[in-house]
């Protein structure tokens, strides 16, 4: 298992390098003025002047790579503020650090995803079960027929929608807003339940098929047809064999989800006005601020890895025949 | 039994690929019968397509978003309207002094049967049909694009193995690891920038070419990595190594007994690809990056009307459900290609 760890991380870092080295030639292949992308779009000349001088924007980009690189590591100081290993820059657009500000917003997106990861894993693994249960019976045709709709809209389509019906028209429910769970735990979760129910609607039917896909399959394995036969409950064949057999996929697969989830639901946060890593990533494209942009980036990409990681090393423990060789 | 579908097959007549394929072929397969005529692969796939009602439903409906999409001019001119013109700014009564539509639900009328847009003014009914026609262009083209890729590299490393194999993997990890919508952000304004000096003026094709190239650069992964693996089983089986021992070149192997294999998984992957790039091309819009005015686009529709909810839904409606139903239906027939393909395919 540690072999395993140790060898996973190391690739993991190969990979984030290149995602990164990859993020900041992109950069400069875009005809601009680099210190101009540093310093935004409301740019004094002085300020450009000191960019430039301060970025060592004159240099190619692999070496102002490698300077973002170690920087990260030995630390730094922008624009007399002094930054701290493990470093990410300084924005000139937002005149922050970068890991600041990246620290700002996590926890929105965070907020987000956890409560519509709660939301979708319950419905979306029950409503599945109830499916592969109730296997070809009227239960299993509304549940089928539900999720096949609600995987085919959009978020850009459900979440302007469930805000015209649940806050503009009818005022049921809060606008979108992110209050700090610490704050005031009841208006964190009023200000983000839109957002959650849209969020998980597609989840759920995602999850939905999915759990019922493969409970049906486990279901038709021999094993479980073995124990029928010996005489078990129909429960406890559903719960203890099949359930076991299909947690695999459904584990695999929210690790991945809850990566992409983490690293900023772009789209998600627009509809809503959230200001959480992916309405920060959008934020940071428009305003042509490198250094946020690659932080962001990088961030994401860290957490999709570091979650195929965990997703990798939890199979090994679910599935007893998968060794981590 | 259900069909992935959730609609119920009626009885064993249309349960796919079962008994009554069986039955139609022992009764045209009787020794000695004159008139002996197999069935190729093919055919068996249409027959057990024809039998899925929810699968020829969903084509008609697939196929009229795409006659739409062809016949538009010839649409909008019997309608006498176009997308270009802002018929609220040309006559003044049409537009609230804030830019609304003056009629009620968005302006619908007579004369604008799914309404006005509000701002500009242009007629929603020639935006939305045309907007079919700039999904459609870009998704078609990317599955394209990203099934020659993936055919390309799949079989390359499943066929060749060894070093082409690791060095395609690693390419495949790392793409999987980019955050693919940043990314995709991220990547319009370099690629577009690739392709037009920033002096020049930007031609029409400039953004379909880019949302087409941005979207494929991060679309083939998937289908590489199936055709990887069927491909790997290939290469181990008696008729590859029967070819290799007649003397055949690599090219012949790959072309004439590897690809005709490699048929089924290539047309479900793109049927099933192509409404994933037509939200994938809206969503790119609707966040401001893809396909920018005057060209009508369903996501910038979206985008526009979701600044309008807290006076009028109506002009996120047509957009939005024209999107769930095409999407919908894309789905459902790349399901129903699935199994009409793939019989066996356990859901």
């Amino acid at each position: 298992m540690l072999r395993f760890l140790v060898r996973r991380t190391l690739g993991a870092l190969v990979i984030l390098l290149i995602v990164s080295m990859v993020t900041y030639a992109l950069f400069f292949a875009i005809p601009a003025d680099p210190a101009r992308l540093y310093c935004g779009k409301t740019c004094s000349p002085e300020n450009l002047a000191l960019i430039r001088h301060e970025m060592g924007f004159d240099k190619s980009w692999p070496v102002q790579y490698w300077n973002w690189l170690s920087t990260i590591f030995s630390g730094g100081t922008f624009n007399g503020v002094h930054c701290g290993a493990p470093c990410f820059g300084y924005s000139f657009d937002k005149k922050e650090l970068v890991g600041g500000i990246l620290a700002d917003r996590f926890p929105t997106t965070l907020s987000l995803t956890v409560g519509s990861a709660v939301i979708f894993l319950i419905f979306g693994i029950g409503t599945g079960m109830l499916a592969a249960h109730k296997q070809g019976k009227a239960a299993d045709k509304i549940a089928s027929s539900l999720s096949l709709l609600a995987s085919s809209m959009q978020i850009y389509v459900a979440g302007p929608l469930a805000l015209w019906a649940l806050c503009y028209s009818t005022d049921l429910l809060d606008l979108p807003t992110y209050i700090p769970f610490t704050k005031d735990p009841i208006g964190w979760a009023g200000g983000l339940l839109v957002p959650w129910i849209v969020l998980s609607l597609i989840w759920t039917a995602n999850y939905t098929r999915m759990t019922r896909s493969s409970m049906v399959e486990q279901l038709s394995e021999d094993y479980v047809r073995t124990a029928r036969a010996k005489g078990m409950s129909g429960s406890s064949v559903f719960m203890r064999y099949a359930w076991r057999g299909a947690m695999g996929t459904i584990v695999t697969v929210f690790g991945i989800d809850l990566g992409v989830l983490l690293g900023g639901a772009i789209i998600t946060e627009t509809t809503f006005s959230l200001h959480g890593l992916g309405q920060l990533a959008i934020q940071s494209f428009i305003d042509s601020d490198l250094s946020l942009l690659v932080g962001v980036t990088v961030v994401a990409a860290t957490l999709i890895v570091f979650f195929n990681i965990i997703v990798d090393a939890a199979y090994a423990l679910i599935d007893p025949r998968i060794r981590l060789a | 039994m259900t069909t992935p579908t959730g609609a119920t097959t009626d009885g064993n007549t249309s349960r796919p690929g079962s008994t009554s394929d069986l039955a139609d072929n022992a009764t045209t397969d009787a020794p000695g019968d004159p008139g002996f005529r197999g069935l190729s692969p093919g055919q068996l796939m249409w027959r057990r397509f024809l039998r899925d009602r929810t699968g020829v439903v969903s084509a008609c409906v697939v196929l009229f978003f795409v006659a739409v999409a062809i016949l538009a001019p010839l649409i909008s001119m019997l309608y006498g309207k176009n997308p270009e013109t802002h018929y609220g700014q040309e006559d003044v009564s049409l537009l609230t002094d804030s830019g609304l539509p003056t009629g009620p639900n968005g302006g619908m009328s007579g004369d604008f049967w799914f309404g006005l847009e509000p701002g500009l003014g242009r007629d929603v009914l020639t935006l939305l049909i045309y907007g079919i026609r700039t999904s459609l262009v870009i998704a078609v083209a990317t599955s394209l694009l990203t099934t020659v890729i993936g055919v390309a590299l799949g079989i390359a490393a499943g066929y060749l193995g060894g070093k082409t194999d690791y060095l395609i993997g690693r390419v495949i990890d790392v793409l999987m690891s980019f955050p693919s919508q940043i990314f995709l952000i991220a990547t319009m304004p370099v690629v577009t920038s690739l392709l037009v000096s920033p002096n020049e003026k930007n031609p029409g094709w400039l953004p379909f070419v880019a949302v087409t190239l941005v979207l494929s650069l991060l679309g083939w992964m998937g289908l590489a990595r199936i055709l990887r693996g069927v491909s790997l089983s290939l290469r181990e089986r008696e008729f590859i190594e029967a070819a290799k021992v007649t003397g055949a070149s690599p090219m012949r192997i790959i072309f004439k007994e590897i690809l005709p294999n490699l048929w089924t998984p290539i047309l479900v992957q793109s049927t099933l690809a192509l409404p994933a790039f037509v939200t994938a091309e809206a969503g790119l819009s609707y966040l401001g990056v893809g396909v920018s005015e005057p060209t009508p686009d369903w996501g910038r529709m979206i985008a526009d009307a979701a600044n309008y909810l807290r006076t009028d839904v109506t002009f996120l409606l047509f957009p939005g459900l024209a999107m769930v139903v095409f999407v919908l239906a894309f789905n459902l027939l790349g399901d129903s290609v699935r199994d009409a393909f793939d019989p066996k395919t356990n859901r």
